[in-house]
């Protein structure tokens, strides 16, 4: 039999999502709904002098409205979850309803609850509140100025935090240098923009006492605790349900104020409230992403050896410390400097800053896709001062596969990998000598080509449960999984992770299907329920695969030690005897057997258990990795760039990725493209906007451009596999890579093509506006001319 | 996004939807809705009637008009798209249809809407310009001197969201005269990439005879305040349309146009971009001459 594993099945959860028969939490329904929605601050910063709800109490409809006053209270402020060593981080509290300031545009200052949408909506005009308008700074750098205005009372100089790691000797490097670059980059405001944005569907009984909470979430038990102990509510009397997620790239792991207020009004009125963001206000409201302002440089020989790499980083946390806020500039951000090279001296220095605009947390790469940017515009940089070859200097300067697992300077240890296949490989399909060749022949004709190379890696499947206490994290990083037999042989999986999009309910169905020899139609992976599920940590940092997963295996060869101590006793044969083949346990050299349908309604039925042995054919696994796993790969990005207009057309894209052993290489590749595809947008259109005064001007899906299909060039992929020595699947994570390559990818083509005009640098977005603008620039410092 | 409340007329007949708009203040037009439901979800708009016209059969479609052609208020974009007469005749139509928006709005934008609407930045009424196009507006007979004329596209478009449609009147068709002999036709865009908008977008319609321009009409949408003819490039008729020729009346073609920046493209570049397309535009148009 060939095994599924490896076998690119269609997805078995998009019959449901592509016809509309699937559940999101806006379709749940229940008996006495009532629908909130909040009053938001149109200030960034302002303090509230006066709030008066008496015409909207008074409103058709309305069933209460609460304020601040009302419920702070009784809700703790929204929790921050990560707090790293070593950095005096200070999290003023985020109040679920502002009460005496707002922060940022959007703040919430009073909710609504209504007996229907359009009632609770318009209600919100009617309550009067006035503001004495603050000065507002939403630049993370001049927010750490002196003279900033002052956010947080307790909060001096909106210094959220000093984080640094250091490796080696840098200063000592840097000095002695023969060549040294530096370069300031802006990592822009990023808009995750999941299709299905936030809501909440709070029903508490007050007879039970139980609180049910559906809402979008990565992470239902993650959220348990945190709204638990937010509405002081045991934990156990608490339950999430994460119905159908439509997508969520980072921004449905944090803790919020809505869902909690929410949650708190079903629990006074004894109703169940729904809430559902619309996108004016998920784009206010819902974490952002990146947001750094970065004083980056490298250094090494004439000759291209990398001795060093330094960051004094500004990072943006928006209002408020959003729940892994802090932890996403530092611990997942510098101590990744290393790339997939031998950096032997590093430091990474990072000045987190409140500012008035809105809390930024994890989006699709999380810290990662700023580090690989800088390290991948840096080598780049320094080639070009060095007069060498990109892609040799990247060569230069792997880490030799021989050296794994391989400890960096910043003091993490790389679990597998070979990088020269993957840059070979995409350098053959992309015909990097030829591309050159082409390139020069068009610059004679006045066009302008250009090539981009990226060799990243990355640090994801996070992780083990010790590490992340160790750098702060507020939780563990293990995952478990409940793998339960039916006694017709069909199979249950009760996963602690949180799949949305990913499509685990096809691999890990895979998995199981190989494991067993049953037809992947018997087995249902079950997920998002904390009633029913184990405890879990969620699905992000590309961990569900290999941690969750692997919970899985393990829980399966349990399943299967246990059916083989079964069937050696039905067979009245030794276990040694025994050998697993075509989905059945056979006494070797015979042709007696059990097949595992057989075991399941035996173990079921227990009719005929061997001595010691329990009824039933389940196990649950609980497992933490030793290790993150580190995925890498090659990408390699041609461009066109017009230098009458700015406009940058993207000839190809080829991707080569190595995330180990793919289940289903078409999920693989379908994480790819979409990973690719956001850091595209991140390259040449996607920003978030404020003005001076915190006002988001970007606050539409008429400003802020999300990719879309028609803009995005074919991706042409490819893959090697390393396999991790870190889990039993050998998985590598590859949600994530695909941000993390493609934003430096395509920059570093577009400032390839503009070599002859001398443009070094060129901040993302890349619009026409900022490519002309830089042309113009450089055509003016050269004395109106190419160099 | 929730509007406020009105009140909804989804009229059956041209007869039935003029009696409603005649209706008085408040009374809002529609038939994709793509530009009016998102002003109305914002509250921008609060229109205490909206009187639907997207039902009527004698709105909708693409006739044969002596070598031109008729299309009425509804049609959609769409159907402008797959019009195999429009194609023959008037290939920049489709040209411009096919680069508005997505696939959605073209499904249910209306080009009576679009050019009703007059967004300074949409694609319809720069391409009217070019082709010289007239619109037919229809009244409940009594409320206003004519109960039927027709306006040019230069009279039709009066500025940014302004046009000639009087209250009461009803935008009902558009009559497109033939195209010049030797037609040559393009559309041009430089499209914002999150609202499909035209930065910048030039449409070109021009006649030749014997190798001379003896027609040409160049309008733009997306730069200065509103939808523009580029008077310059009358400069070329009895011209082959050399290239610098072409080029002069592109760089002349903002001269003391005011043209305002935004989030997307300053100024400065705004300008250089309309300048270089414009130019692209017209030897494009030259190209595909018969």
């Amino acid at each position: 039999m060939t095994s599924i594993m490896g076998s690119g099945i269609r997805r078995r959860e998009d019959p449901r999502l592509i016809t509309g028969a699937a559940t999101y939490t806006d379709d749940v329904k229940l008996p006495g709904m009532t629908y909130a929605a909040f009053l938001r601050s149109p200030y960034a910063h302002a303090t509230i002098t006066k709030v008066d709800t008496s015409a909207a109490k008074a409103a058709p409809g309305v069933v209460a409205v609460y304020t601040g006053a009302d419920i702070n209270p009784h809700v703790l402020p929204v929790l921050c979850a990560w707090n790293p060593p070593n950095c005096d981080l200070k999290v003023p509290p985020h109040p679920v309803l502002a009460q005496h300031k707002v922060r940022y545009v959007g703040d919430a200052v009073a909710v609504v609850i209504a007996e229907t949408r359009e009632a609770a909506r318009d209600a919100i005009d009617l309550i009067d509140v006035d503001y004495d308008v603050l000065p507002a700074e939403v630049d993370p750098e001049k927010a750490l100025q002196p003279g900033a205005p002052q956010f947080h009372d307790d909060v001096p100089g909106n210094k959220a935090f000093l984080w640094e790691v250091m490796g080696g000797d840098p200063d000592a490097a840097f000095a002695g240098a023969e060549v040294k670059v530096d370069l300031r980059i802006v990592q822009q405001r990023l808009l995750p923009t999941a299709i299905e944005a936030r809501a909440a569907v709070a029903s508490y009984h007050k007879g039970t006492g139980q609180l049910t909470l559906w809402c979008t979430t990565q992470n239902p038990h993650i959220h348990r605790f945190l709204y638990s102990v937010m509405l002081k509510l045991p934990e156990h009397k608490v339950r999430i349900i994460a119905p159908e997620v439509g997508g969520a790239f980072g921004s449905k792991i944090p803790a919020y104020a809505d869902e909690a207020v929410a949650a708190w009004a079903s629990m006074q009125l004894g109703r169940p409230v729904k809430w559902t963001e619309d996108r004016s206000e998920n784009y206010k409201v819902t974490i952002h992403g990146r947001d750094h302002v970065e004083y980056v440089e490298m250094c090494g020989t004439k000759d291209g050896k990398i001795t060093g790499i330094r960051g004094n980083i500004f990072a943006g946390l928006g209002a408020y410390a959003s729940t892994a806020g802090p932890g996403i500039p530092t611990i997942l951000h510098g101590l990744v400097y290393s790339g997939a090279y031998t950096i032997p001296n590093i430091r990474c220095t990072v000045h987190g800053a409140y500012t008035s605009a809105a809390p930024v947390d994890a989006y699709r790469g999380a810290g990662r896709p700023e580090a690989a940017f800088l390290v991948e515009r840096l080598v780049d940089t320094f080639a070009r001062a060095a007069g060498l070859d990109p892609v040799d200097v990247r060569r230069r300067n792997f880490i030799p596969k021989e050296a794994f697992p391989y400890t960096v300077a910043t003091g993490v240890t790389y679990d597998s990998g070979d990088y020269e296949p993957a840059l070979d490989k995409a350098l053959g399909m992309a015909d990097y000598k030829g591309f050159r060749k082409e390139q020069d022949a068009a610059r004679k004709k006045g066009r302008y080509l250009g090539i981009g190379v990226v060799t990243y890696i990355e640090i994801c499947g996070l992780g083990p449960s010790q590490v992340a206490g160790a750098v702060g994290f507020g939780g563990g990083l293990y995952d478990s999984a409940i793998v339960r037999v039916y006694p017709t042989g069909v199979v249950r999986v009760y996963i602690g992770a949180s799949p949305h999009g990913q499509g685990q309910e096809t691999t890990f169905a895979q998995v199981i299907s190989d494991e067993f020899g049953i037809p992947v139609e018997n087995v249902e992976i079950v997920h998002g329920d904390t009633e029913t599920t184990p405890q879990g940590w969620g699905t992000y940092g590309s961990r569900t695969t290999a941690v969750s997963g692997s919970a899985m295996k393990v829980a399966a060869m349990r399943v299967k030690e246990k059916a083989k101590k079964l069937a050696a006793h039905l067979l009245e044969a030794s276990e040694a005897d025994l050998e697993w083949s075509d989905g059945a346990f056979q006494v070797k050299g015979t042709d007696r057997k059990k097949t595992f349908a057989e075991l399941a309604v035996m173990a079921n039925v227990a009719w005929n258990m061997p001595a010691g042995l329990e009824p039933g054919l389940e196990a649950t696994a609980f497992f933490d990795p030793s290790n993150f796993v580190y995925p890498f790969g090659t990408h390699i990005c041609t461009v066109e760039v017009d230098p009458e207009t700015g406009v940058v057309d993207i000839l190809r894209y080829i991707a080569v990725d190595d995330c180990g052993p793919q289940i289903n290489p078409v999920i693989v590749q379908g994480q790819i493209h979409g990973g690719v595809i956001q850091g595209i947008g991140e390259a040449l259109q996607e920003i978030a906007v404020y003005d001076a005064d915190g006002q988001l001007l970007t606050g539409t899906m008429m400003d802020y451009a999300v990719p879309k299909a028609s803009q995005m060039p074919h991706i042409e992929t490819d893959h090697t596999v390393t396999p991790s020595p870190v889990n039993p699947l050998g998985i590598k994570g590859c949600g994530e890579a695909g941000t993390i390559a493609s934003a430096a990818c395509v920059v570093n083509a577009v400032i390839d093509a503009l070599q002859p005009f001398g443009v070094r640098h060129i901040d993302k977005p890349l619009t026409p506006a900022r490519v002309w603008a830089a042309i113009q620039a450089a055509k003016a410092a050269n004395g109106g001319a190419d160099r | 996004m929730i509007p406020t409340e009105f009140d909804y007329v989804r009229a059956t007949s041209l007869r039935e939807a003029l009696d409603a708009v005649s209706g008085g203040d408040g009374v809002k037009v529609i038939a994709g809705g793509h530009s009016l439901l998102p002003m109305m979800k914002f509250r921008l708009v609060q229109p205490t009637k909206l009187v639907d016209i997207g039902g009527i059969a004698e709105l909708r479609g693409i006739s044969e008009h002596r070598k031109g052609a008729r299309i009425g208020a509804t049609t959609t974009y769409r159907e402008v798209l797959h019009s195999q007469l429009l194609r023959e005749r008037f290939p920049i139509l489709a040209e411009a249809a096919n680069v508005v928006g997505d696939a959605q709005v073209r499904n249910r934008g209306t080009i009576g809407g679009a050019v009703a609407h007059a967004d300074p930045a949409s694609d319809m009424p720069a391409v009217m310009l070019a082709l010289g196009a007239e619109f037919v507006l229809r009244s409940k007979r009594g409320i206003l001197p004519a109960a039927k004329r027709s306006v040019t596209a230069a009279e039709f478009f009066q500025g940014a969201f302004t046009t000639a449609i009087q209250e009461g009147e009803l935008l009902t068709e558009i009559v497109l005269q033939g195209p010049p002999k030797g037609a040559g036709m393009a559309y041009l865009k430089h499209t914002a990439p999150a609202s499909g908008y035209a930065l910048a977008a030039v449409a070109v319609v021009l006649g030749r005879t014997r190798k001379t321009i003896s027609h040409i009409q160049v309008a733009t949408t997306g730069v200065g305040e509103s939808h523009r003819f580029v008077h310059a490039a009358q400069e070329l008729i009895g011209t082959k349309g050399e290239p610098e020729l072409v080029a002069r009346v592109a760089a002349h073609a903002f001269e003391g146009v005011e043209i305002q920046g935004d989030l997307h493209s300053p100024a400065d570049h705004r300008r250089a971009l309309a300048t270089v397309i414009v130019r692209r535009a017209i030897e494009r148009a030259l190209e595909r001459a018969r």
